[in-house]
């Protein structure tokens, strides 16, 4: 121990026997005993004794004080304990008679404290780490303390009680192992006599009429049999079965949920799996106990790890009898319900369904919990009558809420008991919630779906007693669990119909009154967009459809998605640190490569919008978005796309000069920005993303409205650029010249060769000498103007008289 | 006792109890449904309900053209419209005493009744229930009033004719006697003959019966009543409920050992629990206006509103509808709200409490002083000029034929944007929508009917445990639209009967016993004898003077002194005779003893034989019978006289004389 805790424990144990100065806070012992108990642990007992002699003085102490208080008494029990779990400080203290005062006739046991609960229960906890070595049993025999505790076996407090079975079991399992007795036949009789006394106890009390001591008996036995896997077991249960078989066979049987629990646990043990008899003996229980106590036993049977098929087969259809029932109830038709044999619907469940609301409804909420916990178990029965399970489940929500419309006499009592009840409701949809992870046959999945919709969906589901939380439970375990179609990763139909009713349910939802409407609709929410995180990867997914109005929407909603923040680029998972491709360069591919129009004008619209909005990873390098969108798209054969790219040029514009064109009318004016330098940068910029070159081609386009919108594109820049740019004459200049030479052959239709580098002196000089406004107004003329002219008319008429003229001709 | 049945309507009755020497009508209720037969009434004129094509048969005759009107495939009756009465020819209404009223909705036939059939007895009910019950005559008055119509269709209701009209006209019944409106004269007369009373007042009926009215917890001054006489008790429950909600609680306690309960007025939706469907109607509400529609509520203008209104004002704070106006429109919709405050001790426990801090008992009274509700009397006038959209309107008539509400059917119904939200459930919706479709407005149906449902009835009648219990039919047997729902019906030992319209019940209890007052002085001459601890008896000889149902035994007159005076005796002087009586005899025989006794007495081969109702003592030798059982004795012997009368007097040996 450390020497500063030496120094201090002489202070600490005479404040503890100091009646003026109580412990206020009994956690604080609890902590103390916690060290001690790693101090014994990590070295020996004896020693610490010795070296503290006040620990000893402490034990006399309390023992000679004249009204100790409970918690102090009971903390020096357990501590004594903790000591003499050590052979050689047992002897030591043995020899100051301290543990005989302690635990013995003499001690605490009978006198005024012994009435406080915590310190029958320090006894109790000191005896069972006192009872370590083979002489602790003779000192457990010596003072009579075993029965003590058979007596405290029925303690009016349940700690108190379960303690002392529990150190009943300890104590007969220490005298089983002791190496002073060598190793004790199974047959029993030459066991050591203080297991004999115990056994003998066990005997008498399951023996005896009164059902708390046959329970206290099983239960030591259920222990016994859970912890203990001596050989000597085996023995105890040949000793014993004959008098478990007695109590089965008595009507009622007596303390029967003790009773399985002792049968589950042998089971359990290595004695079960060597007696055969008791396989026959669980069966013969489960088809002898009522619907309603045998729910429990054939849980358990199912949970054994080696158990005969027949037993497992037949404990399963006790779960499902219930459920059968329901199903027969229901039935429209006769017809097999779909479940294994045995699991018919028998006439003993029937019974207790008609026999009162409370029976029926117990037996339907254990036999739901219990398939629900058996479901998710590895060793659950297999194969697993997923369909009739989700069609009992179904069938049981809609006599819940009235739905149902039963021919049977059954099925019609089923429907006014369960009308409204919300205890099933609430076990019956965390049933079907359970179910969502097998799968159903198509039809039976939209069944579950219209049920669980018609729960979100009723006034009668009440939000306050949660059976609104649980149908949202239920709702997204089925949408989280609604199979993908293998080829393509959209939703099945039945699933986007479901969520197509689900949204306005939700919204009304979320407008209720009541808190724990929107609450539990609220949480819905969180949970579906949480799991639906993979939402922006099946849009990304998406941009890859073969159909091209369908990678179109892709296109426009990863946009959105990107714009609203929602849509990260994933990092590839071989290798964290790289990322893969940026949704940028993933449309610009689509706008280059697309077969398709629809997806290439919907990659424009989507990045005209960025530019717009200022995306994030479009303000990185403005210049060079624009520059390869432009690029891109001038090549582009659909004229949707090119006059898109003059949109999006329009709008760098008008950013670069800091002025947008929606501005408020009304705003105030800031004063005049662009000075003369900002606007010779301006022009760079816009020669740097040969925004001019994208223009000047567009200028000539075959198509009308891209040539138009790109002349008023140029008028705007040319008014923008006039007043600041001065009269600079640089027209004669060679690049001026080879411009215009390079535009008159675009005019006539030989657009392959490029501009090539561009001054901004020389682009103005052109556009100043270009008609622009001219041109326009020739653009401006539709495409028939020539047809619906004045002239053309006339021409017409002409013409058709010329044919009358010819055609009298011909008459002669 | 009989019960007749003069209402089919399970939530509107009307039936008369004969009971002792009274004739008590139990409520009076107005079959209005059969106004979904007509067309709705509009306010301001309406083309499209105008231009409506004339129904002519299939062979083309249109005979009825001008009377029947086709919409949308539904055909109505083009005139003022009617309201189906009460059965006024299975008793002579003249006939009928008083006339208690449960609550204000089952008052509405009370002019047709007090005014037309001779009626000259006394109506009871609570204040709440009679000024309430005014103020909703008087809005179906000036609803149909203030649109006059010149035409009265009778051409359809002949029989003949009848059987050729569609559905649902051709299944309408008794459509002879339907009758238009009554004016608001004959409802003031009507009024004039009520007489208001108190929860728990005991009003004696010509001595013969007691009737008290109970809080049944459905409407402001709501009653179920008592008709109780010495030794009878038949409860009377229509309209009652068990939620908390404006009014006072329901009192269960007094229902308790009667000899018969009539039930009526039970919830006509028992599947839609009342708290849903708040939520709903809450829902529903914000939903419509936070897309910029407006919500139109078809109601009354008292009863749920309240409590509608009090759900809002907690809510839309909350659900940011602070901005939204609330109209209320209807002829009496001030003197509703400002009646529903004066009524504190009709109201429940919470609302009580608070006029005593002092507050007004309902919020209302603050969203009409911070402007989000204010009330109209009609959409003309001041109304118009305050209309704000999106809003909320509450409005009447809930059956959509008549009232401001036929307005704005017409006026929102195109918009999909708009919603009607149904919340009064005496009218089927989908009827009463039948002459506005096609119909864009988005329809919503949540009735709010806070009476009793089938689990309460059971717990209640577990409670009460009354003798038997008498329903309407409709109570009997699960809905016909969900005939698996057993526990849609009322379940109780012995079976519930069942009444329907037009017929006569007689109720299963004979009366026994009646009270009589002994005079005291009489009393005082009495020498009761003890026969049993605590039983005493006493010979009593008396005149026996009945008269307004009160029986008192008074001392007989004394023999006459031969007095000179009166010559000639009147019949009724007679003084009765009074024989020497036999003593009477009470006691038993106890049958070993007698035989011990016969032993003594030297009779001998004495054997005993059990019969069902006592024993026969046979007497071989003697040949001879003594028959004893509980209560007689028979000495049979073969024309022995002196032997009967030896055995007689052993016999008597055993009994007490008095």
């Amino acid at each position: 121990m450390d020497p500063e805790c030496s120094r201090l424990l002489p202070a600490l144990c005479a404040v503890l026997v100091d009646p003026r100065q109580p412990v206020a806070d009994d956690t604080c012992l609890e902590k103390l005993l916690d060290w001690f108990k790693t101090v014994t642990e990590a070295g020996p007992s004896l020693l610490l004794l010795q070296e503290n002699p006040c620990l000893v003085e402490l034990l006399f102490r309390v023992l000679k004080a004249h009204d100790p208080h409970p918690r102090v008494l009971s903390f020096s029990l357990r501590l004594a304990g903790l000591f003499a779990a050590q052979e050689d400080c047992f002897q030591y203290l043995q020899q100051g008679e301290l543990l005989p005062m302690l635990f013995g006739e003499a001690g605490p046991l009978g006198g005024a404290a012994w009435t406080a609960p915590t310190v029958r229960s320090g006894w109790l906890q000191g005896l069972r780490s006192l009872a370590q070595h083979p002489s602790a049993l003779l000192f457990l025999a010596d003072c009579g303390a075993v029965d003590t505790i058979f007596s405290l076996q029925g303690d009016s407090s349940l700690f108190v009680a379960s303690a002392a079975g529990q150190l009943l079991v300890h104590i007969l399992a220490l005298a089983m192992q002791s190496p002073a007795e060598g190793h004790p036949s199974p047959q029993g009789c030459d066991w050591p006599a203080c297991a004999q006394k115990i056994v003998c106890h066990v005997e008498d009390s399951l023996h005896s009429t009164a059902t708390p001591q046959v329970t206290q008996a099983l239960n030591v036995l259920t222990t016994t049999f859970g912890h203990c896997h001596g050989p000597w077991t085996q023995g105890l249960w040949v000793r014993l079965s004959p008098l478990v078989a007695c109590l089965l066979e008595k009507d009622p049987i007596p303390a029967s949920h003790s009773l399985m629990d002792l049968l589950l646990s042998v089971a359990r043990s290595p004695v079960g799996s060597s007696d055969c008899g008791l396989w026959e003996t669980l069966a013969q229980t489960l088809s002898h106990l009522s619907p309603i106590q045998a729910g429990p036993l054939a849980l358990g049977i199912l949970k054994l790890q080696d158990c005969p098929q027949a037993l497992k087969t037949q404990a399963f259809g006790v779960l499902l009898q219930p459920l059968a029932c329901v199903l027969k109830a229901a039935a429209q038709s006769p017809g097999p319900p779909g479940f294994p044999e045995g699991a018919t619907g028998d006439s003993m469940t029937v019974d207790t369904f008609l026999s009162s609301k409370s029976a029926c409804v117990g037996l339907l909420c254990q036999a739901l919990a219990h398939l629900e916990l058996l479901q998710l178990l590895p060793q659950r029965p297999s194969p697993w009558p997923q369909a009739p399970l989700l069609r009992a489940a179904v069938a049981i929500l809609r006599f819940c809420n009235g739905s149902a419309a039963p021919t049977s006499d059954v099925g019609g009592h089923l429907c006014a008991v369960l009308a409204g009840c919300v205890r099933v409701q609430r076990a019956a949809l965390d049933f079907l919630g359970t179910l969502s992870q097998g799968t159903g046959p198509q039809e039976l999945v939209t069944q579950v779906f219209a049920v669980l919709l018609e729960y979100l969906t009723s006034p009668d589901s009440s939000p306050t007693v949660q059976v609104l939380k649980k149908a949202f439970q239920a709702t997204l375990r089925w949408l989280l669990g609604s199979p993908k179609a293998p080829s393509c990763c959209d939703l099945d139909p039945h699933t986007q119909l479901f969520l197509r009713e689900l949204l306005p349910v939700l919204r009304k939802r979320l407008c209720s009154p009541c808190w724990e409407a929107r609450d539990s609709g609220l949480e819905f929410l969180t949970q579906v967009t949480r799991h639906w995180g993979e939402v922006p990867e099946l849009t990304r997914q998406l941009l890859r459809d073969p159909e091209s109005y369908v990678r179109a929407s892709a296109v426009t909603a990863t946009g959105q998605l990107s714009s609203w923040g929602l849509y990260t680029t994933p990092t590839s998972p071989e290798h964290p640190e790289v990322q893969q491709e940026s949704l940028f360069t993933e449309l610009l591919h689509i706008l280059s490569t697309d077969s398709e129009g629809f997806p290439r004008r919907a990659v424009m619209q989507v990045f005209t919008q960025w530019l717009k909005d200022g995306h994030a990873d479009v303000a990185e390098d403005l210049e060079q978005f624009v520059a390869r969108v432009l690029q891109v798209a001038s090549r582009d054969l659909d004229w949707e796309v090119r006059a898109q790219g003059l949109e999006l040029a329009l709008v760098f514009l008008e950013q670069l000069l800091g002025h947008p064109g929606s501005r408020c009318p009304y705003a105030v004016a800031l004063p005049e920005a662009a000075a003369p330098a900002t606007l010779a940068q301006v022009l760079q910029a816009l020669c740097r993303v040969q925004l001019f070159e994208f223009a000047l081609r567009a200028l000539f386009d075959c198509d009308r409205p891209v040539a138009q919108k790109s002349c008023d594109l140029l008028l705007f820049l040319r008014a923008k650029a006039t007043p600041c740019g001065g009269p600079q004459e640089a027209g004669a200049s060679p690049d001026v010249v080879s411009v215009e030479a390079a535009l008159q052959r675009w005019q006539a239709g030989e657009q392959g060769q490029p501009l090539g580098e561009l001054e901004p002196e020389a682009v103005m000089a052109v556009l100043r000498s270009m008609d622009l406004e001219g041109l326009r107004g020739t653009l401006a003329k539709s495409s028939d103007h020539i047809e619906k002219s004045p002239q053309s008319l006339l021409q017409d008429l002409l013409a058709s008289v010329g044919v009358l003229g010819e055609n009298e001709a011909d008459c002669y | 006792m009989k019960l007749y049945c003069l209402s089919g309507h399970p939530t509107l009755p009307c039936n008369v109890l004969k009971f002792k020497s009274t004739t008590i009508m139990l409520d009076c209720g107005l079959d209005m449904t059969s106004t979904l037969n007509f067309l709705p009434l509009p306010l301001v004129q309406s083309p499209r309900l105008s231009n409506l094509p004339g129904w002519s048969l299939k062979d083309g005759n249109a005979f009825l053209d001008k009377e029947l009107k086709e919409c949308s495939g539904h055909v109505f009756v083009d005139s003022v419209p009617e309201f189906c009465l009460p059965e006024t020819e299975l008793i002579d209404l003249s006939t009928v005493d008083v006339i208690l009223i449960s609550n204000y909705h089952c008052m509405m036939a009370l002019p047709y009744i007090t005014e037309h059939t001779g009626f000259t007895g006394t109506v009871y009910a609570t204040e709440p229930t009679v000024q309430i019950g005014r103020l909703l005559m008087e809005e179906l008055v000036n609803f149909i009033e203030r649109v006059p119509k010149a035409q009265s269709a009778s051409l359809w209701k002949n029989k003949d004719t009848q059987r050729l009209l569609p559905s649902p006209l051709k299944d309408a019944v008794e459509v002879s006697t339907w009758r238009r409106c009554y004016t608001m004269q004959e409802v003031n007369s009507a009024l004039s003959k009520i007489q208001l009373v108190g929860y728990s007042q005991k009003i004696e009926l010509f001595g013969a019966v007691q009737v008290t009215p109970l809080s049944s917890g459905y409407a402001l001054g709501s009653s179920n009543w008592i008709i109780q006489s010495h030794y009878e008790k038949v409860s009377y429950v229509s309209g009652s409920s068990l939620l908390t909600t404006h009014p006072q609680p329901m009192d269960q306690a007094s229902l308790k050992n009667s000899d018969v309960l009539i039930l009526t007025g039970l919830t006509q939706i028992p599947t839609a629990n009342p708290d849903g469907m708040v939520g709903e109607f809450c829902s529903n509400l914000a939903l419509t206006v936070r897309n910029g529609g407006n919500v139109l509520v078809p109601c009354y203008p008292s009863g749920v509103i309240y409590d509608l209104l009090e759900c809002l004002y907690q809510y839309i704070d909350s659900a940011g509808l602070s901005s939204i106006p609330f109209y209320f429109i209807s002829p009496v919709a001030n003197s509703s709200l400002e009646f529903s405050q004066i009524f504190a001790e009709w109201l429940c426990h919470n609302k009580q409490t608070k006029v005593y801090l002092p507050e007004p008992p309902f919020p209302h009274a603050e969203l009409i002083q911070t402007n989000k509700l204010k009330h109209y009397p009609s959409i003309h006038g001041d109304f118009s000029n305050d209309f704000r959209q999106p809003c909320v309107v509450f409005t009447g008539h809930p059956s959509l034929r008549f009232g401001d509400v036929v307005h704005f059917m017409e006026l929102w119904g195109k918009s999909s944007l708009n919603t009607v939200i149904f919340t009064e459930p005496d009218f089927s919706y989908l009827e009463a929508l039948a002459p506005y479709q096609p119909l864009a407005m988005k329809c919503i149906y949540c009735p709010i009917d806070t009476r009793l449902n089938f689990i309460q009835v059971s717990k209640l009648l577990k409670e009460v445990q009354p003798l038997h219990v008498v329903c309407p039919e409709q109570y009997t047997q699960p809905p016909p639209a969900q005939s698996h729902r057993v526990d849609l019906m009322i379940d109780c030992q012995p079976p519930a009967m069942s009444y329907r319209r037009a017929e006569v019940l007689a109720l299963p209890f004979r009366r026994r016993y009646e009270k009589i007052e002994i005079m005291p002085e009489l009393a005082d001459s009495l020498v009761p004898m003890e026969i049993k601890p605590g039983i005493s008896l006493a010979t009593v000889s008396a005149v026996l003077h009945t008269k307004d149902n009160k029986h008192v035994l008074q001392p007989p007159p004394r023999p006459a002194q031969p007095t000179g005076g009166k010559k000639r005796k009147r019949p009724s002087d007679d003084i009765p005779d009074c024989k020497v009586l036999k003593p009477l005899l009470s006691g038993s025989i106890p049958v070993e003893q007698f035989v011990q006794t016969l032993e003594k007495h030297g009779f001998s081969d004495i054997k005993v034989e059990d019969t069902a109702k006592g024993h026969i003592v046979l007497l071989q030798e003697a040949e001879t019978l003594i028959q004893i059982e509980e209560d007689s004795t028979h000495i049979i012997c073969d024309n022995d006289e002196v032997l009967r009368v030896r055995l007689r007097d052993l016999v008597l040996k055993f009994l007490q004389k008095f």
